[in-house]
């Protein structure tokens, strides 16, 4: 018997793009008519997009260097996240003690707002650069921080057992059975802090007004130029979309079964 | 001196009504290079015999003494075979084995640690499996792996917990063999816990049957009178295993301990 490939599955998320695209024309030629079409989009944008590194100007630039921009960024504030956030969360899944201390004080900034920790990034720092970075690596490492706790809290205990027998040292036994058994939590921290940093460096940069995707999704708003808004909240979706995976790809590399 | 030796041991864990008695007044005596096995129901409390001896967790009376000193932590001095294997999975079987080796000899040499962590994979057979993981192997070849492990620590004891109960009938049998001559070829102080009594006698100097719990306690020790080198062939028309499995038979069914009719028997799972 022939084997039926199901077509379904590749063909359905196109059958989803057209209708949100036709949603779109829709709203855009009814109610709000402010609104660009998709193709008016596509025709205004399509300069940024073809021509994605050419520069004329500080905030007049493809789209290519200004995602770049942006990633540098995030790059930058992802790494403090992490820097700060995994060794804060093994100390907290290691030691009931440090648990009691920070746990109250994590549920309290954890929910606050990366529009919130700006103004006081600004007031620390004078500087719309490091604002960012600090706003968002307090924001970015909370995933990080509670999911590494939780991995190492949730270890095998015959893990452990095996390393007490063997009497390996604290530092022993922290690199060679806690480290490694708790990765795929810590992953999963990893993962959700990169989703958490792409989301609050465009809200970042349009609050200070810095060379990046957020900051000319910004400028083209002051501008009134609502077809490059479209564009860049795209090309936003799609670069979250592409880092997610490749954390996920990363994951699988690294996942211990 | 005996030993390893137990005595008075009891455990208890809290549970939702209260504190339950899991191991009450167990007497055990080893003695050195015998090879002694327990038998008991499931959920008797075999494991936690085995944690309490291996000192990963500790009695709530009675005292646990080996070599006269007693027992207060876990140590490389009591290599343990857990009931799960417990090998790292993010470790191939070279390195788990190696991380073993590592641990309880410092002082040894790059190459003399890899020439040992070697010795004893290919002991259990397992040179062509020595860069996989323990997922890529089958439950037999796991159990292979933790045995070295325990083996490459060189320990006073070897403590194994129900080594063999996950296996197929076939492998099941095989690593029994294969235990039963490293063990007459090296004749190192075992304990193994099992619920198979025939593997017991296959392997045993003496047999502890463990009373079903609450309270569980081992009852008088039944000596396994089979010569050795022993081997599964014919080994069920010997009469000392006849004798043997009756007996332990007729204990774990009834819980009261069989008539003393046998040479040594009786007392308390003494060392004779
Ligand atoms: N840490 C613990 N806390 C509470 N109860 C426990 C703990 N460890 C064991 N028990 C209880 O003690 C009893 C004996 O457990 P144990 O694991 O020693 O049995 P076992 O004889 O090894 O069983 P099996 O044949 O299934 O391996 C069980 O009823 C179990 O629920
Ligand atoms: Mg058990």
């Amino acid at each position: 018997m022939k084997k039926k490939v199901d077509p379904s599955p590749y063909l359905l998320p196109f059958v989803g793009l057209f209708f949100a695209l036709f949603v779109w024309t829709l709203l855009s030629a009814t109610v709000a008519k402010d609104l660009p079409s998709p193709y008016r989009t596509w025709t205004e944008s399509k300069h940024y997009i073809l021509h994605p590194f050419f520069k004329d100007g500080e905030m007049n630039q493809g789209l290519g260097r200004l995602a770049f921009y942006s990633l540098v960024r995030v790059v930058k504030g992802y790494a403090l996240a992490l820097l700060i956030g995994t060794p804060l969360g093994f100390l907290i899944g290691l030691s009931k003690k440090t648990s009691q201390m920070f746990d109250p004080l994590i549920q309290v900034l954890r929910p606050i707002s990366p529009l919130a920790w700006l103004p006081l990034g600004l007031v620390i720092f004078q500087k719309s650069e490091p604002a960012a970075l600090f706003t968002l690596a307090l924001c970015a490492m909370w995933p990080t921080v509670l999911n590494t706790a939780v991995g190492v809290r949730s270890i095998n205990p015959d893990f452990l057992n095996v390393g007490r027998v063997l009497k390996l040292s604290r530092w022993q036994m922290f690199r060679k059975i806690i480290v490694p058994a708790s990765m795929p939590y810590v992953f999963i921290g990893w993962r959700l802090s990169l989703g958490i940093a792409w989301l609050v460096i465009v809200a970042a940069e349009m609050l200070t007004g810095s060379p990046g995707i957020g900051g000319f999704l910004w400028q083209e708003y002051n501008a009134l130029v609502y077809s490059h808004i479209l564009m860049s909240i795209l090309t936003i979706g799609l670069i979250g979309f592409i880092l997610d995976r490749l954390m996920g790809l990363l994951e699988k590399r690294f996942r211990t079964t | 001196m005996t030993f390893l030796e137990l005595k008075n041991v009891g455990k208890s864990f809290s549970s939702a009504n209260g504190r339950r008695a899991v191991l009450s007044g167990v007497n055990i005596g080893l003695a050195e290079g015998e090879f002694v096995a327990v038998v008991g129901y499931s959920g008797a409390g075999k494991t936690t015999l085995v944690s309490l001896i291996a000192g990963l967790d500790a009695p709530d009376e009675g005292d646990i003494r080996l070599e006269g000193r007693p027992v207060t932590g876990p140590g490389p001095d009591r290599g343990v075979v857990f009931q799960n294997y417990s090998l790292l999975p993010w470790m191939t079987v070279f390195e788990n084995v190696f991380l073993a080796v590592e641990a309880v000899a410092p002082r040894l040499s790059r190459a003399e640690k890899i020439d040992r962590t070697r010795h004893f994979i290919n002991m259990v057979k397992l040179e062509s499996a020595s860069n996989k993981k323990p997922h890529e192997l089958s439950g037999g070849m796991r159990q292979r792996v933790a045995v070295a492990r325990g083996l490459a620590m060189k320990p006073r004891v070897f403590l194994l917990d129900e080594p063999f109960s996950a296996l197929d009938a076939l492998t099941r049998a095989t690593l029994q063999d294969e235990l039963l001559r490293l063990w007459e070829e090296n004749r190192q102080t075992v304990f193994m816990i099992t619920n198979d009594v025939d593997e017991a006698i296959l392997l045993a100097d003496r047999i502890l049957p463990l009373t079903k719990g609450p309270g569980a306690t081992v009852g008088p020790a039944i000596p396994v009178d089979i010569p050795r080198p022993r081997s599964r062939r014919g080994l069920s028309l010997l009469p000392g295993y006849q004798r043997a499995k009756k007996r332990i038979v007729d204990f774990l069914l009834s819980g009261v301990p069989p008539a003393d009719n046998g040479p040594g028997a009786g007392s308390e799972g003494g060392v004779q």
